[in-house]
């Protein structure tokens, strides 16, 4: 019981000393000397993808082409753009691609409501099962004879049951007899 | 009958979900390819040196559309693809007459001119790339090669090697096109 609880804490406490570790792969020697302009860019680079390590972002990444996108990120931020002017140089070069948070567009509608789109198919298709189940309960039909005799004999009473009743018989022909 | 066609359902499920993983997990399907962003884009913007020790300019995005076709390539010597394309690349320019611009990516001046003292330089001019142009030509690793028209569009952007096959079905025919 010792050893189970333990091991659940470790479980447990698994996600917080996963979260814990700092991912960062920035180099002393790229961060800028403003503070405020500096968190702009390490905020805007974990959004961006390192076009090569398919799903991390450019501040996670120590790819050389990582390196130099936070280079270029810093630099453009230094000579004034906004975070989307930033992000639109890259897309011009790199295509949507490059942001890991997909944008909302016509051609990615499905992808941001189609998972929405399948709950509400799914709770309209349970709402409509539970409606018709109590519109129509199934009105139990009789069992035929047939049916009776068969239950009867699932459930094990005729094994039990007959040779009595062959007894009772019997003894109902015996007393007959005897009369 | 309704109620019948609703057991078709998990059937029809199945049908669809096979399809997904028949393509999804198809050999030929290759997940890292990514689109490129960068057809019909115009000329980048890009001034490179030349690498020191060859004698040999480098170039601009001035130097580029000025009403001729043009293959701009990405190389360095410690790139592998690179030298598995080179022998194709050489035999592509020599036989078109396009002209071959090279950009050396990320590379040691010296390696460079090493490389192509061994393997021979099919390229007309040669730029030192830190790093950059890389990112300004959408490039994503090395060897990538680019086509671009006699207005400086570009027309044509390949990720990898090329080789025989490619060059056969879709560089050759580009060229063709665009000299015409």
């Amino acid at each position: 019981m010792k050893v189970l609880g333990i091991i659940l804490a470790l479980l447990l406490a698994m996600p917080v000393v996963v979260l814990a570790v700092p991912v960062v792969a920035l180099e002393p020697d790229e961060i800028l000397d403003d503070p405020v302009l500096e968190q702009r860019a390490r905020d805007l680079s974990k959004v961006i993808r390192c076009v090569v390590c398919q799903n991390e972002s450019i501040d996670s990444s120590n790819a050389e082409i990582a390196r130099e996108v936070r280079l270029l990120v810093r630099e453009r931020m230094v000579d004034g753009d906004t975070d989307q002017q930033v992000l639109d140089y890259l897309v011009a070069r790199y295509g949507d691609f490059v942001l890991l948070r997909p944008p909302m567009k016509a051609s990615t509608y499905l992808l941001w409501f189609g998972p929405g789109i399948v709950l509400v198919l799914g709770m309209i298709g349970v709402f409509v099962f539970f409606r018709r189940q109590r519109a129509a309960p199934v009105a139990a039909a009789p069992l035929s004879a047939e049916e009776e005799q068969r239950l009867s004999h699932l459930l094990g009473e005729p094994e039990e049951t007959r040779p009595q009743e062959a007894g009772a018989e019997n003894a109902g022909n015996g007393t007959a007899g005897r009369q | 009958m309704t109620q019948r066609l609703l057991f078709l359902l998990p059937v029809l499920l199945f049908v669809v979900l096979a399809g997904y993983f028949l393509w999804g997990l198809s050999p030929d399907r290759d997940p890292q390819a990514l689109p490129s962003a960068m057809i019909d884009n115009p000329t980048p913007d890009f001034d490179l040196p030349p690498v020191p020790g060859l004698d040999q300019p480098g170039f601009a995005s001035a130097d580029l559309g000025k009403g001729e076709v043009v293959m701009v390539n990405f190389f360095a010597s410690w790139c592998v693809p690179c030298r598995a394309e080179h022998p194709y690349l050489t035999d592509l320019a020599e036989q078109t007459g396009v002209p071959l611009y090279g950009i050396n990516h990320r590379d040691k001046p010296e390696a460079a001119a090493a490389w192509l003292a061994e393997l021979g330089n099919p390229y007309s001019r040669i730029g030192a790339d830190a790093g950059r142009g890389a990112v300004e030509w959408g490039v994503s690793g090395v060897p990538e090669t680019f086509i671009l028209d006699g207005e400086g569009r570009i027309r044509y952007h390949h990720r990898g090697p090329l080789l025989g096959p490619l060059i056969e079905q879709e560089v050759e025919p580009m060229l063709r096109a665009l000299r015409q």
